[in-house]
């Protein structure tokens, strides 16, 4: 598969690399050029520095043969606009988006996105560590 | 009317000021402290502070029994997002956003944003209108689309008057649609000779329009 990251943070240059380990091409894009030292020297993908919110960058990128699209910034509202581009501008196939608010994750799911809300895992995890039962056990 | 105003900036502030002096109901959504005091003292008990992209900011505005949502941040992605939210999780009535890069206005839309203002094109506009070398005006633009209706007045030392529409090369994916002549419109085809001072309507995509001006306006 052809994958584009948006976000060259630990979590986005971690998952950058367990893609290029198991053989798939990947681009990761950063606002930020220092971001991409985290790839480390070996990285094998390729790295667009821009914001991939502007349609531009994100054809630079290679987004119209993109086959996944990866949005995992810090911002919420960023990753929520790159990924409505990724699938509604350039149809692609499989769209991911980290969404830290667990209300709008909700309700981007709603829209069809493929929501991951770290703080509904992180506090599940956490509940599930200190309690010993299951986070499913308990309301919010 | 219920309106929630997302974004205390000066155009928030005095949008605000004008809907609570037309009698309206307003919440301003302000995330910076000292602005929320600023705004509070000026206009009364009319601020939330909060981030008005947090889906609980705008429960607690009362979002559910909005007229009217209107994002008025200084970024593209926060009022999309906001808006969207307001509308879809809290089923705002209509959603407005100020649009702070031209480029989004089609995106914004596709989006299911209900309208957008966009400061950079309506300064375009107003100059193009009074630019009368350059009097190419776009009148509107196709629904998600680059195809716009543009119109202009033939200026006397354009090179398309010298000959028939269809010795005359058009930009690609252009086409003069309507010809305004003494006050009577006609439509043009391949023998039609534009004259100095005529009207023309065409379709054309935005990226065809720097050629299209050159056609009308270029000396011979």
């Amino acid at each position: 598969m052809f994958i584009i990251i948006m976000g060259c943070g630990r979590v986005g240059a971690r998952v950058a690399q367990m893609l290029t380990r198991s053989g798939h091409e990947v681009t990761i894009m950063d606002i930020q050029s220092s971001a991409f030292n985290r790839l480390g020297p070996d990285f094998k993908g390729q790295t667009v520095l821009g914001d991939a919110t502007d349609q531009e960058v994100l054809k630079r990128a290679g987004i119209d043969r993109a086959d996944a699209f990866l949005a995992a910034t810090q911002g919420d509202n960023r990753n929520i606009m790159a990924s409505q581009i990724a699938k509604h501008v350039f149809g692609v196939e499989r769209v991911v988006t980290r969404i830290y608010d667990p209300l709008r994750s909700d309700t981007f799911a709603a829209l069809g996105l493929h929501a991951i809300s770290p703080t509904i895992i992180g506090a599940n995890a956490f509940f599930e560590e200190l309690t010993g039962q299951p986070a499913s056990s308990a309301t919010v | 009317m219920y309106a929630i105003v997302a974004g205390g900036g000066k155009v928030g502030f005095f949008l605000a000021r004008e809907l609570i002096d037309q009698g309206h109901e307003v919440l301003i959504i302000e995330n910076n402290g000292e602005r929320a005091e600023f705004i509070a003292n000026e206009l009364g008990n009319v601020v939330l502070r909060g981030n008005a992209d947090e889906a609980s900011t705008l429960a607690e505005a009362g979002a559910e029994r909005a007229d009217v949502v209107i994002a008025v941040t200084g970024d593209d992605p926060r009022n999309l997002v906001l808006l969207q939210v307001a509308k879809r999780r809290f089923g705002a009535r209509r959603t407005v956003a100020r649009i702070n890069d031209p480029r989004n206005e089609g995106l914004f839309s596709m989006l299911g944003i209900d309208a957008t203002v966009n400061a950079t094109q309506v300064m375009l506009s107003v100059l193009e209108q009074e630019i009368p070398q350059a009097n190419l005006v776009p009148l509107l633009k196709l629904r998600n689309t680059d195809v716009e209706v543009v119109e202009a007045i033939v200026d006397p030392r354009s090179r398309v008057t010298s000959s028939t529409l269809r010795e005359v090369e058009l930009p690609p994916e252009s086409t003069i649609a309507v010809v305004i002549r003494d006050g009577a419109a006609f439509f043009p085809n391949g023998a039609t000779q534009l004259q100095a001072g005529d009207e023309v309507v065409a379709l054309t995509r935005g990226i065809h329009e720097p050629t299209l001006r050159r056609l009308f306006f270029s000396e011979r």
